[in-house]
């Protein structure tokens, strides 16, 4: 048996020993979705045990180093326990922006110290971050931010809004783009940690189409950050007024993981739709079939996708273009199961549909192709960095 | 199995890369014959020089004298086939029919497999009845006669079935049109009595032939496989030619957008390259994201089918209806953006279009594909 094997064999073992039946069933509410956070509260002992499970064995954060809270996974080990988790449909221990977002800013710009320091506390899910990037006046162009932060020497006092900061009512600190140096457009911004219980710091969420409030604007009044919090211990990461380049190596994950939210189910709709199999109108049964054939296309390129970026094979543009077609496949697909869901798919709030499920979910959908880039954005950046095509 | 080349099939990739734009080019090879209206619509010398490459017996075992290689690896050469519009026997000689006879007898690979080999002989495949591809329903008879069988129908789209130097053909032994058993393959040499071809050229220059069978004797021996037990190896045969001539596709799609893209980049208007304007970029962009995921899944469906998964049917289908509709918008998008130009005979980006065509009929179009992945996905 080759390691490989091995290690799976481990891991479905351990799987079965240690993931409760409970976390097993597909996540159908928010609650079912452990953040942690100093607010946090397990929903039931499964969840919790499954979270303390995963913790000791270093699964929250599975590919991270051990020294900062993860178990060391090479990527084939920790592709091997997604496939075995996604196997028994295991949920996530824990979901966090530290994990997805800051973690990974913070692997490749941070000092030790700050990764010990906050990763450390991501891996444990004891702080819940939020990502303040967007403004009013920034959202495409988001490098023309006006949030900025003055210099006093040892802190900085920040003044002004963000918007669609994810669960930002909820988090306890932030990673936000403030600009540092208004002559200086691209190097006059950092990329900075504070605490959201810091005075002058507030937050209302933001009622979307779709009936729920996920994101928040955030509002910065004469917010007082400290340059640092320790020894080797910067409140910022990377260099200060070099906040950008953290920043756009965070867009690139961000795309990717939107892009790969979807990676690891290639979401074929025909075959759920077959309990409507005698009331889908023929000409629907045929875009069912063409959306198939693009969603199983699709997963193909999310698998070669991991594949060459494991290896360093992928186009480093090329999360831009998982993005674009992953958010324009899945608005596709939600239109599609209203459209074979029928009248059941409007209720807004009934039993049958969970709360109205389908229609706030194919709502939802809308933003897909907005957040973290829009369309238009990831189709710009494929004409100049792959196509090469002539600025315009 | 990861989804990129290891180091002997990117190997593979340049040399054939290399060749076919050299040896297989639009102005020595497909330009070339069409305009002295070759009746073969391919030219023999570079079938042996294809030969010479290692590649008309990709997919044959060692036993039998072939480079024993996968469908990745013939699906390379495909690639570049596409991008190079090579007119060449090697998708029907040394993809389907080579499929086919791999369930054949010791003597039908000993009389076939070696002329194959060498560049010498030339395959045609005669599945089609109609003007559809429909190979669940298969009307075409052979009779008991003798020690033998007498074939009588008409088969339709033989791709080069008049140049060819035996032919696999789907008949029923068995039961009616529309069964999936009694179905025989029977591998018809050139010369058998009865058998006349008429031979059209098609819009992207290649001959097809409407063939007909006035009672067409073999004997037992031109049987690939088994009697009435057709259907599988009829299905391998589909698989690898879907799978292969997706693979072709892709690289069909691959040409016509960089030569549109290049063109973006050299013509004027306005005062600016039209590459600068974002209504274009835009569609430039779309179109490259739909190249890579189509060309993903053949990549997908060559791998499943190299290993002998069950899903490989449902993915050969997959790849077959993305890559249509991909390479259908490059040729559209690619003779729109060419503007004027496009429309010329001059220019090359318009024998894309029409080998695109030609291509995604050849085995089933998108739409019949399509319907089939609803039919394997239960819906």
């Amino acid at each position: 048996m080759s390691d490989l094997e091995q290690f799976r064999s481990e891991t479905r073992e351990w799987l079965e020993a240690n993931c409760p039946a409970e976390m097993r069933k597909p996540v159908r509410d928010e609650s079912d979705i452990y953040w942690g956070g100093r607010r946090a509260t397990f929903k039931n002992d499964a969840q919790k045990a499954w979270f303390d499970a995963c913790l000791a064995k270093g699964y929250t954060v599975p590919a991270w180093p051990k020294e900062y809270g993860g178990a060391g996974l090479a990527p084939a080990e920790a592709k091997v326990l997604r496939q075995e988790m996604s196997r028994i449909n295991a949920r996530p221990p824990l979901s966090s922006f530290g994990i997805w977002m800051l973690g990974p800013a913070l692997l490749h710009f941070g000092t030790e110290e700050q990764k010990k320091h906050f990763l450390g506390e991501i891996a444990r899910g004891e702080i819940r971050w939020c990502q303040g990037y967007s403004e009013p006046g920034s959202g495409s162009d988001l490098v023309s931010l006006q949030t900025f932060g003055e210099d006093k020497g040892d802190h900085w006092v920040v003044n002004g809004q963000k918007v669609w900061t994810s669960y930002a009512d909820q988090a306890d600190w932030i990673f936000c783009l403030v600009r540092t140096d208004k002559e200086n457009k691209y190097q006059g911004i950092t990329f900075m940690l504070f605490d959201m219980e810091s005075e002058g710091c507030a937050t209302k969420p933001i009622k979307l189409i779709s009936g729920s409030s996920p994101f928040c604007e955030t509002f910065m009044d004469d917010v007082k950050v400290p340059k640092s919090y320790g020894e080797g211990i910067p409140a910022y990461v990377g260099e200060i007024n070099r906040g950008w380049d953290v920043a756009k190596y965070l867009l690139g994950h961000e795309r990717e993981m939107i892009s790969g939210a979807d990676g690891g189910n290639t979401g074929t709709i025909g075959a759920a739709m077959k309990r409507h199999a005698g009331e889908l109108d023929p000409v629907l049964r045929a875009e069912l079939a063409m959306f198939d054939v693009d969603a199983l296309a699709y997963g193909a390129m999310g698998e070669k996708f991991l594949d060459e970026v494991k290896v360093g094979k992928a186009h480093p543009a090329q999360p831009n273009m998982m993005k674009y077609a992953g958010t324009e496949l899945n608005k596709r697909r939600h239109e599609l199961m209203m459209s074979a869901g029928g009248s059941r798919s409007l209720e807004w709030e009934s039993e049958e549909t969970n709360g109205g499920k389908p229609s706030r979910n194919w709502l939802r959908t809308k933003a897909n192709s907005i957040e973290g880039g829009t369309s238009e954005v990831m189709l710009n950046v494929i004409s100049k960095r792959i196509l090469d095509l002539p600025g315009s | 199995m990861p989804l990129y080349h290891d180091d002997d099939q990117t190997m593979l990739a340049d040399s054939a890369a290399q060749f076919m734009a050299e040896q297989g080019s639009i102005e020595k090879q497909l330009r070339h014959w069409r305009d002295r209206d070759c009746p073969d619509g391919f030219g023999h010398a570079l079938w042996e020089q294809f030969a010479e490459m290692g590649f008309t017996g990709i997919l044959v075992s060692e036993e039998d004298g072939g480079m024993a290689m996968g469908h990745v690896e013939a699906g390379i050469v495909l690639e570049e086939i596409g991008r190079n519009l090579t007119p060449s026997p090697f998708l029907t000689s040394s993809v389907l029919a080579a499929t086919a006879l791999k369930s054949g007898s010791d003597d039908l690979r000993g009389r076939y497999l070696p002329g194959l080999i060498e560049g010498k002989s030339v395959f045609a495949v005669a599945v089609d009845e109609g003007s559809k591809h429909r190979p669940e329903r298969i009307a075409m008879r052979a009779e008991k006669s003798g020690n033998g069988f007498k074939l009588s129908g008409q088969k339709d789209f033989v791709i080069q079935g008049a140049s060819a130097d035996m032919l696999v053909v789907a008949a029923r032994t068995s039961g009616s049109d529309d069964d999936a058993d009694g179905i025989t393959l029977f591998a018809v040499p050139k010369d058998a009595a009865n058998m006349s071809h008429d031979a059209v050229r098609l819009v992207d220059s290649s001959v097809a032939t409407h063939t007909k069978f006035d009672g067409v004797e073999l004997d037992g021996d031109a049987v690939i496989g088994e009697v009435d037990g057709g259907r599988d190896i009829l299905n391998a045969m589909l698989t690898a030619g879907r799978i292969g001539s997706a693979a072709e596709g892709v690289g069909v799609a691959r040409g016509a957008m960089d030569i549109t893209v290049e063109y973006l980049k050299q013509r004027k208007q306005f005062g600016k390259l039209i590459g600068e304007f974002q209504a274009l970029q835009h569609r430039a962009s779309h179109l490259y994201s739909e190249v890579e995921i189509a060309r993903a899944a053949v990549f997908k469906a060559q791998q499943l089918f190299d290993g002998d998964s069950e899903k490989a049917d449902l993915m050969a289908s997959v790849a077959k209806a993305k890559v249509a509709k991909t390479a259908g918008l490059a040729v559209r998008e690619g003779v729109q953006m060419h503007g004027g130009v496009g429309m010329t005979d001059e220019y090359d980006i318009g024998l894309y279009m029409k080998r695109d065509r030609a291509l995604g009929e050849f085995l089933g179009d998108a739409y019949y594909h399509a319907g089939r992945v609803a039919e394997m996905s239960g819906y």
